[in-house]
This record gives structure tokens, C-alpha cells and sequence, in this order.
């Protein structure tokens, strides 16, 4: 007897545990793994998604044991992931909706162009995390690593919405040609963090490589810890006894710069003046 | 009707047992396409490979059985834009713009093309072999030269991309009108462009000479347009066109500033319709995120002034210069939106279909992928209106579209695709489908009986973006928009054959130590070197 499609496709909310078979050796690339994709099937379909290992196509229950368990359909979609998946690349890309937990550390283009949901890795992230990214919110426990909410290479349509938060320290080029959104570091940063930024807001607690800003267009960097030095394209502005990231107010004062004006920009870098005495330089311009 | 094949020809008759026969009835049958002006190879169109990571990432073409893999939207990989224009039923594509110290890597590239003929125009506008003897009055010197750098680059026809604009732009400048001089050479785009068409007749060139315009995309550079059309008039022998002005749409603005920028299409167009010796390509506008790429620096340096992207600008020797800057046209900028206008109105507005043909300057107008939303524009009133409605209010309001009510019939398409281009390229075995034309056919799945294209545009549209088939040379290459066998087309070159060869080899030899960083005997390509040349034999003047 034909059933109507809508209780065929019933759309029930699940929690699905991914544990590795074995440590990964060479990349793999798991697009698929995202609540979007997960939502509507069962699990059998679920195992057998395609993923790539290296060159070789591969099914998820191949790599992954899966356990499955449906919940009352109050709570969000989630896929919970146990074991190191530091090879794992591209989980959560595309995802709009649910979460994803990692228990361990995540691989390259965690949440590359995600569009919604939220993503939280306990270990470390690695490069690419978020880049593209329109929506959503990541948070990592451990560090993550270069290209933050960045663009693709060569693209200059970076991250434009959402919410990056790194509890530990973040590599080279975060936030490279960010449009819109917040990326958070509690603790430091590599070098040229915002650089090619065109608006959005980027706050690092701790220290800054430096070179933070370059060819920034406009947008808001705030560096709480030290940093060696201010690009020479940047000019002094003025100087702020505190400044409001996502509506929170962060005590200072801080410097605050413009530029990057090699390209004819308007982003504002605040740096603290307590942990930056040597910038003291500076206010001779005021 | 049947078209019978043979050997690669189109012949009277076949015995028809024997034969494989394609049923087309209810299809369009069309000669394979001709594409008059593409950047698809070389130097230029590889650093712009190089340039753009994001295009490539965002269209992939999967390998195939009988295909190879293959990425990028705008520039794509050589077999990639082989395959996407068998795809569409072209068969012979024509590479603009190459330097000629690049001849042998765009060569290389054009051999890794598939599926389609194909040729090459060096760059021959400011090299200084041609400034020099041009300034000197030494016509016949400088054909002959002209006509050892044909054969030395495997070149098909003379192109000249900013004549003494490139030249200028070496030390800062630019020309601004066709009687500025060149920096150093003492010599006007006029007179290099009046050289270069009498040594184009003196070396009985197949091709006009192949214009890019000064002043290219600035506001008021219709009126050099004119000028350059103008300036050749008195050389036109009855009947055979002189100059063949490529993308015209980026040289046919108005205006004094991208403010008050309007179109000059209209003042083109009369023109054209009433001179015999000029043709043209329409360089359409696309909205869409394309990569420019032209030879003429300075304009390309002014693009990345407008853009602030990413950019190349590079010089070549004592050749041409060439820039690269990536570009997004869109619908609600009023200049892009008339640009887009411009292109459909110059080929609205002339009545000859033989004297306009369709291109996109591929890539600079957007990718040649977008040629059936051309031919839905021009082939549909309707078509144009709905695009028109989403575009800048600013532009608008200002186009001559509107105004416009001329539908391109089937035929006309077919002139402006193919035929027409075929015949400026003076290609006989292309372009149509009479005995002893080569079999390329294509075959495109809508009925013009049944089908009114005026209304199903979209149909029209589908129909020429994946032909029904393909016929390369007498073989099915491509079956339902898919490739079903892999070809390797020819190269064609002019070979040219002068009275005077060896006076300009000891001449060369001697400037080649003084201006080149090649060496005389590692310049020329030798003929062995192509894939699948195929000379054509031309007896000079001179």
C-alpha cells in the first residue's frame, strides 16, 4: 500500500555517534558529514554515503562505526563525533542546520561555507576552519590553525556572517578578506591577522604576531595582549578608554589606528596601550 | 533534405546502405560554429589561470571515461574549453592576441585543445621591427618581415591591440587619438594602422587586419572607433572589408565620464551600415564574475585602478604588453548594465548579419559558455525585456533597446555564429555546408517550424547549449551534449611566400642580438612542432 510522502520523509530529529575504525593516514574528505545531509535518511543510507580517503572512494561506515539514536523532536539534529579526526577534512561544510560536536581534534575546512547550526570541537581545529562561512557559529576549545574564516585562495569573498570562537591561539591570516561576522581569540594570534579585511570584528585577548590589518579596507581589529609593531600604513587616531565587540564592552584603553591607508582604507585597529608601551611613540601624533 | 559525408567532406551523394544516416528531421542542421575572437591559450590566458584559484574551485568537470578532468569557469583548461564548445557545436575556434615570443606556449596549449580547428593572430601592432619600418615609409620591409614572423609564430592573421598605445605604455604613457605619437618612434596609430592594412594586402593575408581599438572602455572612445574605421576607408578594394574591429562593444562608449557614459552604438552602427569594408565582433557583456585579459596594458592597468583586485601587467620584449585583472559585471551598475546594452545593439542595429558576429571576447565579456543567452537576446524580443527589467533603472533608461524590435532569424544566427565569421576568416571549407565544405556540422534539437524562438527563447537557449550533435570531420564527436569521441582538430597558419626571404633573415639576425633575450635560430616554431598544422599557402606581393 502507497504511503504519503510526508510519513515516508518524516523529518525526525536524531543524535548520531560517529567513533573512527582506525587512525587516518591520509586525508579524507567528508563533505558529507553535516546534519543537513544526515537529517533526512536512515541509517543504512547514512552508511553508505560517499567519502574519499586519499584517492579511494570510500562508504562512511567504511571509516566510521555509527551509532544512531532518535530524540523527541524538541531537540536540534546532532552528529557527535568521538576519536581524533585530524585528518578528516570538510566536516560540517554547507551544514545549515543542527550541531556537530567534536570530542577530539577536527581536520582542515571544518564548517568551510556553513550556512547555519553550530559546530564545537573540544581538541584543536585545523587551518581553513569556517572559511567562507555565512552563518553559524564554531567554537573551538583547544587552538586552531592559519586562514580563519578566510576566503578560498585567490577569492576575495571571505567570511560573511557568523561566529568563530578560539579558546586557545590561532595561526597566520585570520580573517583574510573577512566581510562581516566576528572571529574571537582568547589567546594569540600569527601574524597579518585581518589582513585584505573589508568590515566584520576580530578580537584577540592575547598577543598578536603583528602585521595585523594589512590592506585592511574597513572592519575592526582588537588586540588585547602585545604586538611588536603597527604597519607604517597605519596612522593614529585617537585613543579609547574602552571599545564594544558584539556589544560587550572591553575595558582599555587602547590605541587606535586606521588604515591599512596604502589602500585607501578605513579599519580601525585598537591595540592596548597597558600591554604595548613601547607604541607610546605614538601619542606624540595625537 | 540529406547532407551526405565522405572522408571528412561534404560530398553529393553517398550510398546510403552503406552509410550511417542521423535522423535530424524536425532539427536545426547548422555548419559547426566559428568563433572569431576567444582568448582560449598562451601565455596571457594561463598566467590568468594562474591568477585565479576561486574560478577553478568553483566549476569542476569530472574525468570521464573518454573525457578528461578539467576545471575553471572563466579560463578554462585547454581540454575543458575544447570539449565545452564541441558541447555547443562550434568546430574551429580562433586564439587572438598572441605575443609572438609566446608563439610556442600558446601553440603547446592550442595542441592540448580538443575537438575544435583552431588558429593564432600574433601581436603585431608595436613591435618595434613594424614601428620602425612603418616610421622609415619601408612598406614592402616591413611585410616581409611580417611575413617571416607569420611563419616563425604559426600566426594566422595580423592583430594590433592599441597601435602605439603598448609601445607608449613601456615608458608610463599611452596615445590618446590615432595621430598621437609614439614615444621614441616618431610615428601615429594612424599610420601604423594604414601600414599594417597595406602590408595585410601586399602579403595577401586570408584575415583582415584584427583591430582592438585605442582608447578601449573609456567613456567617448566611440569617436576613435570611428576614426580608426575612418582611417582605412581609402585602402577598402570594392566589395572585400579592410578592418575587422573585434569586441566593439568595449569601443563603442559615449560620454564624456562613466557618469554621462551612453551608448555609441547607434553612431557605429550607421556608420557600418553604410561601409562595405569594415566588419566586427560584438565583445557581449555577461553578468557574471569573469577574468579580463587583453594585451593592451594600459587599459588593464586602468581596470585595476577602477576594481582595486588583483592584477598582472606585464611587457614583452619588443613585442606588446598584455594585463589581466579580474572582473565582475553586474545588473544593477549602470555602466555594466550599459555595456551589456551596447553589445546587443550594435548587433540589433546593423542590418548585415555578415558584418557583426556574436562573441564575448571570451573572457573579458564573460565566459564563451553564456553564447545561447546571446542568441536567446538576439533571436527574442521577449528574452531582452526580461533581462532588461532586472538591470540598473539608470541604464534603462538611457538604452536603445527598447526601441528596438529586430528578432535574428534562425539564419541569421547561423551568419553571425558561423557563416559570417567564416567568410571575414576567409576559411572556404568552414562556415557552411556546400560540397567540398569540411563536415563540421551541428546539429541543435528545436524545430524552427514549430517552434516560434520569439516566444520560446528558453527552448532556443537549451537547444544551443547542448547540441543534438556534433560533427568534427565527418565524425559524431558529440551525442546529447555529451562527447562521444575525443578528436584533435588542425592548427591553420599562413604560410606566406615572399620574393625576398633571405634579406630579411640577415637583417633579423642582427636586430635579434641587439633587442631580443632569444636567440634568431630559437625564435621560429618549426612547422614539426604543431600537432596537426595546416599551412595555408598564400603567394605574396612583395
Amino acid at each position: 500500500m502507497l504511503q504519503p510522502q510526508s510519513q515516508l520523509r518524516q523529518r525526525f530529529n536524531i543524535l548520531i555517534t560517529l567513533y573512527p575504525k582506525r587512525s587516518f593516514r591520509v586525508p579524507v574528505e567528508a563533505e558529507c558529514i553535516s546534519p543537513d545531509v544526515f537529517a533526512e535518511k536512515p541509517v543504512k543510507h547514512i552508511a553508505m554515503l560517499q567519502i574519499w580517503e586519499g584517492n579511494r572512494k570510500r562508504n562512511l561506515e567504511d571509516l566510521f562505526k555509527i551509532k544512531h539514536e532518535t530524540k523527541s523532536s524538541s531537540e536540534k539534529s546532532i552528529i557527535r563525533i568521538c576519536g581524533d579526526v585530524s585528518k578528516v577534512r570538510k566536516i560540517g561544510a554547507k551544514m545549515s542546520m543542527g550541531n556537530i560536536i567534536v570530542e577530539g581534534d577536527a581536520g582542515m575546512h571544518l564548517g568551510e561555507e556553513m550556512n547555519g547550526g553550530g559546530i564545537t570541537v573540544t581538541g584543536n581545529a585545523d587551518s581553513w576552519t569556517g572559511s567562507m562561512m555565512k552563518n553559524g557559529t564554531i567554537e573551538v576549545k583547544g587552538n586552531a590553525g592559519d586562514y580563519i574564516g578566510a576566503s578560498y585562495r585567490g577569492s576575495n569573498q571571505g567570511m560573511s556572517g557568523g561566529k568563530i570562537i578560539i579558546h586557545g591561539n590561532a595561526g597566520y591570516e585570520v580573517g583574510c578578506f573577512m566581510r562581516k561576522g566576528l572571529i574571537k581569540v582568547h589567546g594569540d594570534i600569527g601574524l597579518f591577522a585581518g589582513i585584505h579585511m573589508r568590515n566584520g570584528t576580530i578580537f584577540i585577548q592575547g598577543n598578536s604576531g603583528g602585521r595585523a590589518g594589512a590592506q585592511m579596507i574597513n572592519g575592526k581589529i582588537v588586540v588585547c595582549g602585545y604586538i611588536p609593531s603597527i604597519l607604517p600604513t597605519f596612522t593614529i587616531d585617537d585613543i579609547r578608554p574602552k571599545v564594544e565587540v558584539n556589544g560587550e564592552k572591553i575595558e582599555g584603553p587602547f590605541y587606535r589606528f586606521v588604515g591599512d591607508l596604502a589602500d585607501g582604507g578605513d579599519g580601525k585597529l585598537f591595540v592596548s596601550k597597558t600591554k604595548n608601551p613601547h607604541l607610546s611613540s605614538y601619542e606624540q601624533y595625537l | 533534405m540529406d547532407i551526405a559525408i565522405k572522408d571528412g567532406k561534404i560530398v553529393e551523394k553517398v550510398n546510403v546502405k552503406k552509410a550511417e544516416v542521423i535522423d535530424a528531421s524536425g532539427m536545426i542542421l547548422m555548419p559547426g560554429g566559428v568563433d572569431i575572437h576567444c582568448h582560449i591559450a598562451g601565455a596571457e590566458v594561463n598566467s590568468g589561470r594562474l591568477l585565479r584559484p576561486e574560478d577553478h574551485f568553483k566549476d569542476v568537470e569530472v574525468k570521464t571515461a573518454l573525457t578528461r578532468s578539467g576545471v575553471g569557469y572563466s579560463i578554462p583548461s585547454t581540454f575543458t574549453t575544447g570539449y565545452r564548445y564541441s558541447r555547443m557545436g562550434y568546430t574551429t575556434v580562433m586564439n587572438p592576441s598572441m605575443p609572438p615570443l609566446e608563439a610556442r606556449h600558446t601553440h603547446e596549449e592550442l595542441d592540448d585543445t580538443p575537438m575544435v580547428d583552431k588558429a593564432t593572430y600574433p601581436l603585431l601592432g608595436d613591435w618595434w621591427f613594424v614601428l620602425e619600418h612603418l616610421r622609415d615609409g619601408l612598406i614592402q620591409e616591413c611585410a616581409a618581415h611580417v611575413a617571416w614572423m607569420m611563419s616563425a609564430t604559426k600566426g594566422y592573421a595580423i592583430k594590433i591591440v592599441n597601435p602605439g598605445g603598448l609601445e607608449a605604455w613601456g615608458f608610463g604613457r599611452n596615445v590618446e587619438n590615432l595621430d598621437d605619437p609614439v614615444p621614441h618612434f616618431n610615428i601615429t596609430p594612424r599610420e601604423i594602422l594604414r601600414g599594417l592594412c597595406k602590408v595585410n594586402k601586399l602579403l595577401n593575408m586570408p584575415h583582415t587586419i584584427h583591430v582592438h581599438t585605442n582608447n578601449l572602455g573609456r567613456p567617448g572612445n566611440y569617436l576613435t572607433a570611428l576614426e580608426t574605421m575612418k582611417c582605412v576607408e581609402d585602402l577598402a578594394e570594392e566589395g572585400r572589408p579592410a578592418i575587422h574591429i573585434t569586441h566593439c562593444q568595449f569601443c563603442a562608449f559615449k560620454g564624456s565620464d562613466w557618469r554621462s557614459m551612453s551608448s555609441g552604438a547607434e553612431e557605429i552602427a550607421k556608420y557600418v551600415n553604410h561601409h562595405d569594408h569594415v566588419t566586427l565582433d560584438m565583445g557581449q557583456v555577461i553578468f557574471t564574475d569573469t577574468t579580463t585579459m587583453t594585451a593592451d596594458g594600459p587599459f588593464q592597468y586602468g581596470l585595476y585602478n577602477l576594481t582595486g583586485n588583483k592584477w598582472v601587467n606585464h611587457d614583452v620584449e619588443t613585442e606588446t604588453s598584455s594585463g589581466i585583472v579580474p572582473f565582475r559585471y553586474k545588473r544593477k551598475s549602470a555602466v555594466h548594465a550599459t555595456q551589456w546594452s551596447i553589445g546587443l545593439e550594435l548587433a540589433l542595429l546593423i542590418k548585415d548579419p555578415w558584418k557583426i558576429y556574436m562573441t564575448t571576447d571570451h573572457p573579458n565579456g564573460g565566459p564563451f559558455t553564456a553564447y545561447p543567452k546571446i542568441i536567446a537576446w538576439l533571436i527574442s524580443r521577449v528574452a531582452r525585456k526580461k533581462t532588461m527589467n532586472k538591470i540598473s533603472k539608470r541604464a534603462r533608461q538611457k538604452s536603445l533597446l527598447p526601441s528596438i524590435d529586430r528578432e535574428l532569424s534562425f539564419y541569421e544566427i547561423a551568419i553571425v555564429t558561423r557563416a559570417g565569421q567564416a567568410k571575414a576568416l576567409n576559411l572556404a571549407q568552414k562556415g557552411h555546408l556546400g560540397i567540398g565544405a569540411d563536415a563540421d556540422v551541428a546539429v541543435y534539437n528545436v524545430n524552427p517550424e514549430q517552434v516560434d524562438p520569439s516566444k520560446k527563447y528558453k527552448t532556443v537557449r537549451k537547444a544551443f547549449k547542448r547540441a543534438a550533435y556534433t560533427i568534427k570531420g565527418g565524425e559524431i564527436v558529440v551525442k546529447d551534449g555529451q562527447i562521444v569521441k575525443p578528436v584533435f582538430g588542425k592548427t591553420f597558419w599562413v604560410n606566406v611566400k615572399t620574393l625576398l626571404p633571405m634579406e630579411v633573415n640577415e637583417d633579423l639576425r642582427l636586430k635579434f642580438r641587439e633587442y631580443w633575450t632569444v636567440e634568431y635560430e630559437n625564435y621560429p616554431i618549426p612547422d614539426s612542432f604543431l600537432h596537426a598544422p595546416a599551412p595555408i599557402p598564400v603567394k605574396a606581393e612583395v
